[in-house]
């Protein structure tokens, strides 16, 4: 089991001087997944929070070969750059023992939307890539407009709550099941309050070869506005109410890997969330009810598919 | 800081200066509150070096020595993070503030 003080002593490779907001989530998640491998890493990022927060030109926060790449071809950029590395090997240009890591990374809109055909493809074509879609369930870098990961019933700025709407009436995209459609080696969800199972898992993606996916919870208090010291908190509330449910698939086969010793409420994970705040008038009883339904039946079915 | 032109930079704009935002000190955002170590209470948990966004705990020696200010935003989380019952990282009324802009 990895000791948070051997990971301390590891080079940060993602650096101080970043301008991610105060109590972000992206930070703390890339602290555990950078550290999953000590090879060499490539990392291609999209457009979003992390990538414009890191490299305010002329400066840049990250310690490993990083390219920056548009909003919807991250996996691309990945995949490609992986496809010279091996071509660059079997012409003996790189050394044949010579291990090197390839990561690509993006935020929800980057991945769930924009970027999701790109991702689709790379992941299809076998790449042995590692993607990590950090999902802060809204394009927080511009100003909060709402994703296909945004949550039923949220309040995001293209989608905001007042007397004609309840917030988004839109059904979340469940992006982690459409990975595992592909048919991929390893699909994983996860979180950053439970630092030892995003470690593990990031350690596993690293590891595979052939494609890997990760699906991590991003809580964000810029967005779901809500008190900046209370992220972890928020993030255990998600898992203990299944609104986000930590499991793996490894070649086909689901594993729950928390499961809370007493199922919470949705009320608990919307009440200390501006962007929910509304769903308490009365008008808008029916929103949370539709959205404790639509979570109890998510968690029927990941927990039917895992006893498969 | 001085401005470049496209003279002095690289071909693609690559950024050869690896890690170079540690000169952006962003515990100049900080306002109000701050957070304070305790070090007899520290029990060595590190979790306040997980949880902080910022990198700003001070880490020397395989032991956690303190807060970087020049880093830390002032959120909170090491203090909420940091277990109950010791209670190693308490926040406090910020007195005075750092200068504004980076360390150039």
């Amino acid at each position: 089991m990895a000791k948070l003080k051997d990971l301390a002593a590891m080079e940060d490779r993602l650096v101080a001087g970043h301008g991610m907001c105060l109590g972000c989530g992206i930070p703390l998640i890339f602290k555990i997944i950078l550290r999953a491998t000590e090879d060499p890493l490539i990392i291609a990022n999209a457009t979003g929070c992390l990538e414009v927060c890191t490299t305010i030109f002329p400066r840049t926060s990250w310690n490993v070969t990083w390219i920056h790449s548009a909003f919807e071809n991250a996996a691309s950029t990945i995949a490609g750059v992986e496809s010279m590395y091996k071509a660059l090997k079997k012409k003996g240009r790189i050394p044949e023992d010579k291990k090197i890591k390839f990561l690509g990374v993006g935020g929800d809109g980057g991945t769930y939307d924009i970027g999701l055909q790109a991702l689709s493809g790379a992941v299809e074509r076998g790449h042995d890539i590692v993607y990590v879609c950090y999902d802060n369930n809204a394009y927080a870098n511009t100003g909060g407009q709402r994703s296909s990961a945004t949550p039923f019933g949220a309040s995001a700025t293209t989608s905001p709550e007042g007397a004609e709407s309840p917030g988004k009436l839109q059904r979340r995209k469940d992006l982690t099941k459409i990975l595992v459609a592909h048919n991929i080696p390893y699909v994983a969800q996860a979180s950053p309050n439970r630092w030892q199972d995003l470690y593990k898992k990031a350690q596993k993606a690293f590891e595979i070869e052939g494609p890997a996916f990760l699906n991590v919870l991003c809580f964000c208090p810029t967005e779901w506005k809500y008190d900046e010291s209370q992220g972890i908190r928020l993030a255990q509330t998600a898992i203990d109410t299944c609104v986000w449910p930590l499991y793996e698939v490894e070649n086909g086969k689901y594993k729950i890997n928390y499961i809370p010793k007493e199922k919470k409420p949705v009320l608990e994970w919307i009440k200390p969330q501006g962007r929910f705040r509304h769903l308490f008038k009365e008008e808008n009883a029916w929103v949370l009810e539709e959205y404790q339904k639509q979570v109890d039946e998510d968690w029927e079915e990941l927990n039917k598919l895992a006893k498969l | 800081m001085k401005k470049e032109t496209w003279k002095e930079l690289t071909i693609g704009t690559i950024n050869l200066d690896a890690g170079n935002s540690v000169k952006n000190l962003t515990g100049t955002w900080r306002s109000g509150k701050k957070p304070q170590f305790i070090e007899e209470k520290c029990i060595q948990c590190f979790f306040c070096w997980l949880y902080c966004p910022h990198s700003a705990i001070l880490v020397e020696g395989g032991e956690v020595k303190g807060i970087n200010y020049d880093y830390c935003t002032g959120c909170g989380m090491c203090s909420v993070e940091c277990p109950p019952k010791e209670k190693a990282i308490i926040m406090v009324k910020e007195e005075a503030k750092l200068a504004e802009g980076g360390a150039e």
